[in-house]
């Protein structure tokens, strides 16, 4: 490994913690597209601060392409405030039509410069070493690093500093106002720092990476971990894995190092969304399944129970009664025999003492509608399962 | 330049249409997702079979887009992420996959495969005449599927549980109306572009949306508004040098929204305000007329005059409302003298009365 693919490998993971962190908030605030509108619409504020300076490695740029950003976000939620049209209409509406004015004025404008609008989108990550920061000729490493290096330690000083209020008025904010945090100043705290990582983050990786960078990892995470602390460490981890492992990929393939990075991100979602033990797909339907075959168990047990004619109960006429497809009605009478819920005598049904108790309960249950009398019958059904 | 105009046009006009469906049913930025998720679909066609044939290249899309599509449902239906985090993650996580082909595939000794690129932002310059009438095909099945399903689709739209207590296959009209949805955003794929095309879909619906109720009256308007932003758009950028047509196109449609939140005269911003002045006056007039009323019980004669002076310590009054007032015939002022008519009296004594009626 040469220096330069060590410094991609580091520029791409510190880009990935410092998108991660906001990221996750984004996600759980549900406003996961604002990153998506930010990242685009920070284009005018660019070229802007390029024609003011005309140079393209000036602090100002980067200045005002976040207010660009807060500005998205101001305008999105003024125009979700005067109730026209819906929020997410808002969004698409904004983002667009800034992103347009940026094309335009690069069009216009800018056309002999290294302003170009595929850079924008698309980022060179593999050009970032070369862009050095030197001091007196001295070098310091590459600039990309400094400015994202100087980013994610900011996010993460606010964020060690203002966690509580973070956690509070992302999952409660009525209690957040109560407590006296003001919801609206976190929320546009947020909103700066995504701003600015986004804009940091896009210098190197490009405006399509940023958005992935966030949303997936935290999106991954949160289909395994249910817990802020853990959701955090989560995504931070798997937007470096992916850093990496996208590196080495678009090494191999000889392809753009932000277009394998997002892949990877999205094969370990894809992963996640169809394995994660509890809210993965397979898990899910799984789940499905079993309760369809434990309200049909149920209701088989219901009807068993309510019947006492001996035709009611012949095993021939249960798809019938119940109105049942004869595959379906004999697999809930196997799962009931096996649990001793009935005996079956000369093709006739019955309850069993430890099915009429069931019964019961569950009779119980549905009268009174309580849950609490469910409890102990869920741990029943556990048992079948077995 | 006929045929990109009329390509524009038709473009505006189909976006418009089924723009009105997502707008309407909060997927309005589904349109953006799916623009997006066809990046991939286009680099693997290419990939497949070698050809720049926009038609095949479009099949590409199109099978990306549905799979990004019906992704999207899948994650927000089965797990407890929201719409708004599957919809960035579909759209960033194809986008990248896209560009990662793009960037392999130019990467790939064969010349052929400059111009790819042309999809990101759309080049309304390569339209062929042959491109156009797809379009315009496109667009006529799309009518006509819409004027055959137009009860299915409504009733889905606004309620969608009665729909299925009708007995109507609600899966099967909304994967309808999604195909042909995402439709509409692979045939504008070419002329704006990956990036703008959500603005496509929603602008001419958002503006239309203001200025009516009606379903269709909304879906004509908002036809309308995309292809005149696509023909104004065209001739605007072909006016000047170095103007993109895609960009161009959506800065005309976010004027149509734009005018339409300000102009529009049942919800636009404008009316609203002179409306919320208009009611701050009334109240005003309400509370003076209030005042002498309470004056002009203490009298007999309900319409002995009174001097304005004993109006002073009360502010809620002007020399204008008082001309309003006489205007209306509450009241009638005769030099520094005023005194309630009848009518005026009428009025003042069932101003509350008729709005404690109306709470109850």
């Amino acid at each position: 490994m040469s220096s330069a693919q060590i410094e991609i490998q580091l520029i791409a993971s510190l880009v990935a913690i410092a998108c991660a962190i906001p990221g996750t908030f984004l996600v759980l605030r549900k406003m996961a597209l604002i990153s998506d509108a930010i990242s685009h619409s920070i284009l005018p504020g660019l070229v802007l601060g390029f024609f003011i300076t005309h140079d393209l490695g000036s602090p100002l740029l980067i200045v005002m392409a976040a207010i660009s950003g807060v500005v998205t976000v101001v305008l999105v939620e003024f125009i979700q405030k005067t109730r026209l049209v819906k929020e997410d209409t808002a969004i698409g509406l904004v983002f667009p039509a800034l992103f347009s004015i940026g094309v335009i004025l690069i069009a216009k404008n800018a056309n002999d410069v290294h302003l170009d609008t595929d850079v924008v989108l698309l980022g060179e990550l593999a050009f970032a070493p070369f862009d050095r920061f030197l001091i007196n000729g001295f070098d310091l490493g590459p600039k990309s690093l400094w400015i994202i290096g100087t980013i994610l330690l900011i996010s993460i000083t606010l964020l060690i500093a203002f966690f509580k209020e973070l956690k509070i008025s992302t999952f409660d904010v009525g209690l957040a106002t109560a407590l006296g945090f003001s919801p609206v100043i976190i929320h546009y705290g947020l909103m700066s720092v995504a701003s600015v990582t986004i804009v940091g983050a896009f210098d190197a990786v490009g405006a399509i990476l940023v958005v992935a960078l966030m949303i997936a990892p935290a999106a991954t995470a949160y289909l395994l971990t249910d817990n802020l602390k853990r959701m955090l460490v989560l995504s931070v981890f798997f937007g470096v894995f992916a850093a990496i492992a996208g590196y080495w990929f678009a090494h191999w393939l000889d392809a753009s190092i932000s277009g394998s990075m997002t892949t990877v991100l999205g094969i370990i979602f894809l992963f996640v969304y169809l394995f994660a033990p509890k809210r993965g797909l397979i898990s899910v339907l799984y789940r499905n399944k079993q309760q369809q075959v434990e309200v049909s168990l149920l209701t088989f047990l219901l009807h068993l129970n309510n019947h006492k004619e001996v035709n009611e109960r012949h095993i021939n006429h249960l798809h019938e009664h119940i109105n049942w497809r004869r595959v379906q009605s004999k697999s809930v009478v196997d799962l009931a025999l096996k649990n001793n819920m009935i005996t079956i005598d000369d093709s006739i049904i019955s309850l069993t003492e430890k099915g009429k108790n069931f019964t019961d309960k569950a009779i119980d249950y549905i009268i009174t509608n309580d849950d609490s009398k469910i409890e102990s019958i869920k741990e029943d059904f556990f048992l079948f399962r077995g | 330049m006929r045929t990109i105009t009329l390509g524009t046009a038709i473009l505006g006009s189909i976006c418009g249409m089924l723009g009105s469906f997502a707008v309407l049913r909060k997927q309005s930025l589904l349109g953006d997702a799916i623009s997006h998720a066809a990046l991939p679909g286009i680099a693997i066609a290419f990939l497949i079979t070698g050809t720049k044939e926009t038609n095949v290249l479009l099949i590409g899309a199109l099978i990306s887009g549905l799979l990004g599509a019906f992704w999207i449902r899948g994650i927000t239906k089965r797990t407890h992420l929201k719409s708004d985090t599957a919809l960035g993650l579909i759209l960033s996580i194809f986008f990248g996959f896209g560009m990662l082909l793009l960037t392999y595939i130019q990467k790939q000794p064969n010349a052929n495969q400059s111009g790819l690129d042309k999809f990101l932002f759309g080049q309304a310059a390569t339209l062929l005449s042959r491109d156009v009438w797809f379009m315009a095909s496109v667009t006529f099945v799309c009518l006509c599927v819409l004027l055959l399903f137009w009860k299915e689709f409504k009733i889905l739209l606004f309620d969608a549980d009665y729909a299925k207590t009708l007995g109507f296959n609600t899966k099967f009209i909304d994967i309808l109306i999604t195909s042909f949805i995402v439709l509409a955003i692979v045939l504008g794929l070419q002329t704006v572009g990956v990036v703008l095309m959500s603005a496509m879909l929603l602008a001419p619906a958002a503006a239309a949306r203001q200025w009516t109720n009606s379903l269709g009256v909304m879906v004509v308007l908002a036809a309308i508004f995309g292809a005149t932003s696509g023909v104004l758009g065209t001739a605007i950028s072909a006016s000047q040098n170095n103007l993109s047509t895609g960009p161009v196109i959506v800065l005309v449609a976010a004027v149509f929204v734009i005018f339409s939140f300000i102009f529009s005269p049942s919800r636009g911003l404008l009316f609203r305000q002179i409306r919320f002045i208009q009611n701050r006056k009334d109240l005003e007039l309400h509370k003076t007329l209030a005042f002498m009323f309470e004056i002009a019980q203490d009298h007999e004669n309900i319409s002995h005059p009174h001097a304005v002076k004993i109006l002073n310590n009360f502010h809620g009054f002007t020399r204008k409302t008082l001309g309003k007032l006489e205007a209306k015939e509450y009241i009638s002022v005769k030099g520094q003298m005023w005194s309630m008519t009848p009518k005026g009296y009428h009025f003042a004594a069932n101003l509350y009365n008729q709005q404690t009626n109306e709470d109850e």
